[in-house]
């Protein structure tokens, strides 16, 4: 690596490292802060309505067909243009600019990959062993919650991890529309020629994104875990 | 946005189809070039992986890591060194389709049954005849299956691009948002969704004819 190399990446640590970033609205903590309630808010609302829609369609086993595609149709719809999407309805609605139509941006890309891992999760369940808990006289919702989610448990997760880091990794565009959370620091720092605070900001992101990779990975081998525990070999 | 405004105003429309047409045409060209080296680089490492199987997990676990860098992040990141170019955006975009495209590859080839191989090279198939023969025609669907993930990926981060410079439909969604105009806003964003859905179809439709031997089951 040059000596240019070196020096943005340090600069970048550096301004991370300054006190004064680390406090006040525009303050590191503060921005994590509304990055993730972005976050929890637009996953929240996507797996409420993505997960009992999922489940039910696995359990019945209904239209599969459209609850795997449409992971695939949500992938046509571009970040950006959902959010372009999303601002003139903010303002019909009279919420304006920022947290809502970044928030009404993130629901839609996070709501197919929940759907889908939910539908698969419950339709992978062991068929015979749903036979034999209807056989026992278990009603429908408990076949769902005893046999069928603790079974499917891990691809439920995984269908959160990656609407939760996809959400957490697009809702800096939010910034674009005078949202805060970290995409502030990013396309502040492009339209400043700022390189550390652009640095800093990618810096945060990525850790952020990778951060939560890591933790749902560890709650998804938890749940396997448990399973395994679980069963009498 | 602004009140009393019609969320389309058909006359800018009609007025910038020069313009929309090269914001159409940057958007495919970043597009081809990305998935086209994408598709050059993946290859290449995935026949690495396939002859040297320890390759495997440090190269997933590279393009993976890779794969969860938030795009602008990694526009972000590479602009100190390489500038607001092209350049600057392909490196990102080359970079995502790679996860993708060496998982369909190497899983499309792995998938080809051993009888199959047996058999080519029973009958004097040499190692490189077996692969461009038999093993990559068999493996087509899958690896096309992969092109399509990466290809309509691409063009969702290529309107991110626009931030960096590199115009595209994302710079229509900009310059939307900075005029608080929901004219180029809703142009650029139909278009790109659009523009995905068109090429999907396109590579199904090339898929099934060149391999007819697929449609038969």
């Amino acid at each position: 690596m040059g000596a240019r190399e070196v020096s943005v990446i340090t600069s970048g640590l550096a301004w991370l490292a300054d006190g004064a970033h680390w406090q006040g609205s525009d303050g590191i903590p503060l921005r994590v802060l509304e990055h993730l309630e972005i976050t929890v808010l637009s996953v929240g609302i996507a797996a409420a309505v993505a997960l009992p829609i999922g489940m039910y369609l696995g359990h019945t086993g209904r239209l599969g067909f459209v609850a795997v595609n449409v992971a695939n149709l949500g992938r046509a719809f571009p970040s950006l243009s959902l959010l372009a999407f999303a601002l003139p309805i903010s303002f019909a609605l009279g919420l304006g600019l920022g947290f809502w139509p970044t928030a009404m941006a993130m629901v839609p890309l996070a709501l197919p990959p929940i759907l889908t891992n939910a539908y698969v999760a419950i339709r992978q369940a062991d068929r015979d062993t749903v036979e034999a808990a209807r056989g026992m006289g278990m009603r429908e919702l408990q076949v769902l919650r005893i046999v069928e989610i603790p079974a499917g448990l891990p691809i439920v997760l995984a269908g959160l991890r990656t609407a939760t880091v996809n959400v957490i990794a697009t809702a800096t565009l939010g910034a674009l529309v005078a949202g805060g959370g970290l995409g502030r620091y990013i396309v502040d720092g492009l339209a400043l020629q700022d390189v550390e605070r652009l640095v800093a900001g990618a810096v945060l992101v990525a850790l952020l994104a990778m951060g939560t990779e890591a933790a749902f990975g560890l709650l998804e081998r938890a749940s396997r875990h448990t399973l395994a525990v679980g069963r009498e070999p | 946005m602004t009140a009393g405004e019609p969320l389309v105003r058909w006359d800018w429309v009609a007025g910038h189809l020069d313009e929309i047409a090269l914001r159409i045409g940057e958007h495919v060209e970043l597009t081809a070039i990305a998935v086209g080296v994408g598709l050059l680089v993946a290859f290449a490492l995935s026949l690495l992986v396939l002859r040297y199987g320890w390759l495997e997990q440090p190269t997933t676990f590279v393009a993976g890591t890779l794969y969860t860098i938030p795009s602008l992040a990694l526009f972000a990141l590479l602009v100190p060194y390489t500038g607001l170019t092209i350049l600057t955006a392909e490196i990102g975009l080359v970079g995502y389709t790679l996860l993708i495209l060496i998982r369909n590859i190497v899983g499309g080839i792995r998938s080809v049954p051993a009888e199959v191989r047996e058999a080519a090279l029973g009958m004097g198939y040499s190692r490189g005849r077996l692969l461009w023969e038999v093993e990559l025609p068999l493996a087509l669907p899958v690896i096309v299956a992969g092109i399509r993930i990466a290809t309509i990926t691409t063009i969702g981060l290529v309107t991110v691009t626009a931030l960096i410079g590199q115009g595209g439909l994302g710079y229509l969604i900009l310059i939307g948002i900075q005029r608080f105009f929901s004219t180029p806003l809703l142009v650029g964003a139909v278009l790109s969704v659009a523009l995905a859905i068109a090429i999907d179809v396109a590579l199904v439709l090339t898929q099934r004819a060149v391999t007819p031997w697929a449609r038969a089951k």
